[in-house]
């Protein structure tokens, strides 16, 4: 009868957090006191180095889930299950924070928090998408259907995100709006470009930390949850 | 492939047979139809708003609620007596099972359309009639987008406890490219715009339809096997 | 006809073989196995490890036509509620692509003695009547295996009478069966071999041998008194 670990267990890479959270401290120091400011937006554009590369990294989670959910269905591996979900749940966090900080950075600039933007549109959809994945594997309880079920969204999101993009492209396009919102105004400086590309660099690394901490936390638990029921059974 | 028509009319005949002696999917879906366009026509003030404004979202918005009501009576109707697994016993082809469910919904939902359609001009005093082969085929191309999704998420909703729930939101994101494309295309046809002008939004409308038939009859044999 | 067969999971280490003909009854208490290894063999489940062979070919879950030769009874009907005896039949005898429907439905109707029913909805049927349509459903094509998942559930003297009237006539058609239930009266009678599950696992499998009082004490030395 083996022993069961009465304290959870410790899960290697905590400090990674700490370390991709210091790079992206880092980047904004850098946009706040060492880029310029955009002449027609103000202060309010800083916030894109935090809007931008959130976008990229809900984007990358939204790829992973994909890739992982066609892996699913060829190879039946469970751990490509987990790895979406892990991506899943840490994607609709970074499209959370884009959502969040569009209206932030909006609100001064167009005067109202919510103007259907193509961009911010389509990025609310795939939160939908991202949320419908999560509560829809909460809703499914035996392990080999959820894993299914998950893929089979997984596979079914992918045309559709692109669909979703293209269609509130079309809209946008016959019925213009007023105020284009352009991050960089006429020309995008190089200093703003490196601090841009810093930032996206930096949120692609807490991406991939978040989601190989979370993913390890499941692979743990499953782990514990298959000793027990091992036991039980013997 | 004409195994496969063949097996699927099997199974929407079946279908269509039980809907025709309890009715119930059938009818709730009208009385929905017949509330919104109720709610919509007290709700509005008639001189501020033009009834042929706001008639196309009405209708769209209709079409989908009604659809969205139909859509889980396909599967959750092999959940008693365990009929699915009767299905899943016979030598009938996944995909000939998925189809034959799709062209079940899509006749019923279709006849919700056909009837409610009529209803629309006349309470909304829009005249359909000159663009009404237009009308009826972008309805048609939207329709079978709707259904083909819809047919295949409801397979996997109906199996959790809040099947309709969770059908309305995972369709949700899938609504957006036909119902927006479909409401836009409606909108322009009512105002007398030619069909040519919407180029754009037809090729999204087949586009939808061809990717997610196509890709939802592959993968729809997932969502059964154990 | 030979059939093997090796498990792991919920069920495991099942490793058996019939010929044509015999009568497997599967003893065991609920949470046993006892079903998931029927639908294991009926192609429902992936098994883990191990494969179910039908004459020695191979069962692939994919291939449709290996379908056709078993029929499944259970406690749950798979038939429709509001769709008549005969509507019912006609349904699943199209979807086996069988050449006359609506005779193979009258022949099946009569065996099972329902042919004044046939124009009666499934959902006003007794528990009894049901039990014999389910029947009717299953041999509707004629298999060769017939797979029995506690088909006495619920049912009162009489339709049990009726039930095992037409296993055993299933065993005079040189039918295959295996029958699983917890009840160790039921299966007896008609099995050639025995197996006793218990989690999972085989404790006993192979042909009849004694009486039922002796298979009693087995049965209850295994599942723990």
């Amino acid at each position: 009868m083996s022993e069961h670990q009465t304290s959870p267990a410790k899960l290697p890479g905590g400090q990674w957090i700490g370390v991709a959270l210091l790079l992206i401290a880092g980047v904004y120091v850098r946009a706040l006191a060492f880029t310029p400011t955009e002449a027609a937006q103000g202060l309010a554009q800083k916030i894109f180095y935090l809007h931008a590369p959130s976008a990229w990294s809900a984007f990358v989670a939204f790829c992973v889930v994909t890739v992982c959910s066609i892996g699913y269905l060829f190879l039946k591996d469970m751990r490509l299950d987990m790895f979406a979900a892990s991506s899943a749940e840490v994607g609709v966090v970074f499209t959370s924070a884009v959502l969040i900080s569009g209206p932030i950075w909006g609100k001064p600039i167009w005067g109202a928090w919510w103007t259907w933007d193509a961009r911010l549109t389509s990025t609310l959809f795939l939160w939908f998408i991202f949320f419908g994945y999560l509560v829809l594997r909460s809703a499914v309880r035996e392990p080999g259907q959820r894993a299914r079920y998950s893929a089979v969204l997984g596979i079914l999101g992918a045309p559709l995100v692109a669909f979703i993009h293209v269609s509130v492209k079309l809209f946008r396009t016959t019925h213009p709006q007023p105020v284009v919102l352009k991050p960089e105004g006429p020309t995008l400086p190089s200093q703003m470009l490196t601090t841009l590309l810093l930032s996206f660099a930096a949120f692609t690394f807490f991406y991939v930390v978040l989601v190989t901490r979370r993913y390890a936390l499941m692979r743990a638990e499953d782990a514990r949850a298959r000793l027990a029921e091992g036991d039980d059974a013997a | 492939m004409g195994d496969v028509m063949r097996q699927a009319l099997v199974v929407a005949r079946k279908d269509l047979l039980l809907e025709l002696r309890s009715r119930t999917a059938f009818l709730s879906m009208l009385a929905f139809t017949a509330l919104v366009l109720a709610i919509f026509n007290f709700a509005r003030d008639p001189t501020a708003i033009g009834a042929t404004d706001l008639a196309p979202s009405t209708l769209w918005i209709t079409f989908s609620f009604a659809g969205l009501l139909g859509l889980n009576r396909a599967f959750a109707l092999e959940r008693e007596n365990r009929a699915l697994d009767g299905l899943l016993l016979a030598p009938l082809s996944r995909t000939a099972l998925y189809v034959g469910k799709a062209l079940a919904n899509l006749v019923f939902l279709g006849t919700v359309e056909a009837i409610a359609l009529p209803a629309f001009a006349l309470f909304f005093n829009v005249p359909i009639l000159p663009v009404l082969p237009a009308l009826a085929g972008v309805i048609a191309l939207a329709t079978i987008g709707f259904v083909s999704v819809g047919t295949l998420l409801s397979a996997m909703a109906v199996t959790t406890r809040f099947a309709e729930l969770i059908l309305a939101l995972l369709m949700l994101p899938f609504l957006l490219p036909p119902v927006s494309a479909a409401a836009q295309i409606t909108s322009r046809l009512f105002a007398g715009r030619p069909l040519a002008e919407q180029v754009g939004w037809l090729k999204l409308l087949v586009g939808f339809d061809i990717v997610f038939v196509v890709l939802c009859m592959l993968i729809f044999e997932w969502t059964l096997e154990e | 006809m030979a059939r093997r067969f090796g498990h792991v999971r919920a069920v495991r280490g099942i490793d058996f073989a019939l010929q044509r003909g015999d009568a497997l009854a599967i003893f065991g208490p609920n949470g046993a196995g006892k079903t998931t290894l029927l639908r294991i063999l009926a192609g429902l489940i992936a098994a883990d490890a191990g494969e179910v062979r039908l004459s020695g070919e191979l069962l692939r879950r994919g291939d449709e036509s290996q379908r056709r030769r078993f029929g499944v009874i259970s406690h749950a009907s798979m038939l429709y509620d509001g769709l008549t005896a005969a509507e019912n039949l006609e349904f699943y005898g199209r979807l086996y692509g069988l050449p006359n429907v609506a005779a193979a439905s009258r022949r099946a109707l009569e065996r099972v003695g329902l042919e004044a029913r046939a124009d009666s909805p499934a959902g006003t049927m007794s528990r009894g009547m049901l039990q014999r349509l389910t029947i009717a459903r299953a041999l509707l094509h004629e298999p060769d295996l017939v797979l029995l998942d506690e088909p006495f559930t619920g049912l009162d003297q009489a339709a049990a009478a009726a039930l095992r009237e037409q296993l055993m006539r299933l065993r005079s058609e040189r039918r295959t069966v295996v029958l699983v239930t917890h009840n160790l009266d039921e299966g007896l009678e008609l099995a050639t071999h025995v197996a006793i599950q218990v989690a999972g696992r085989f404790v006993e499998c192979g042909p009849r041998h004694g009486d039922a009082a002796s298979y009693r004490v087995r049965y209850a030395e295994a599942t723990g008194g």
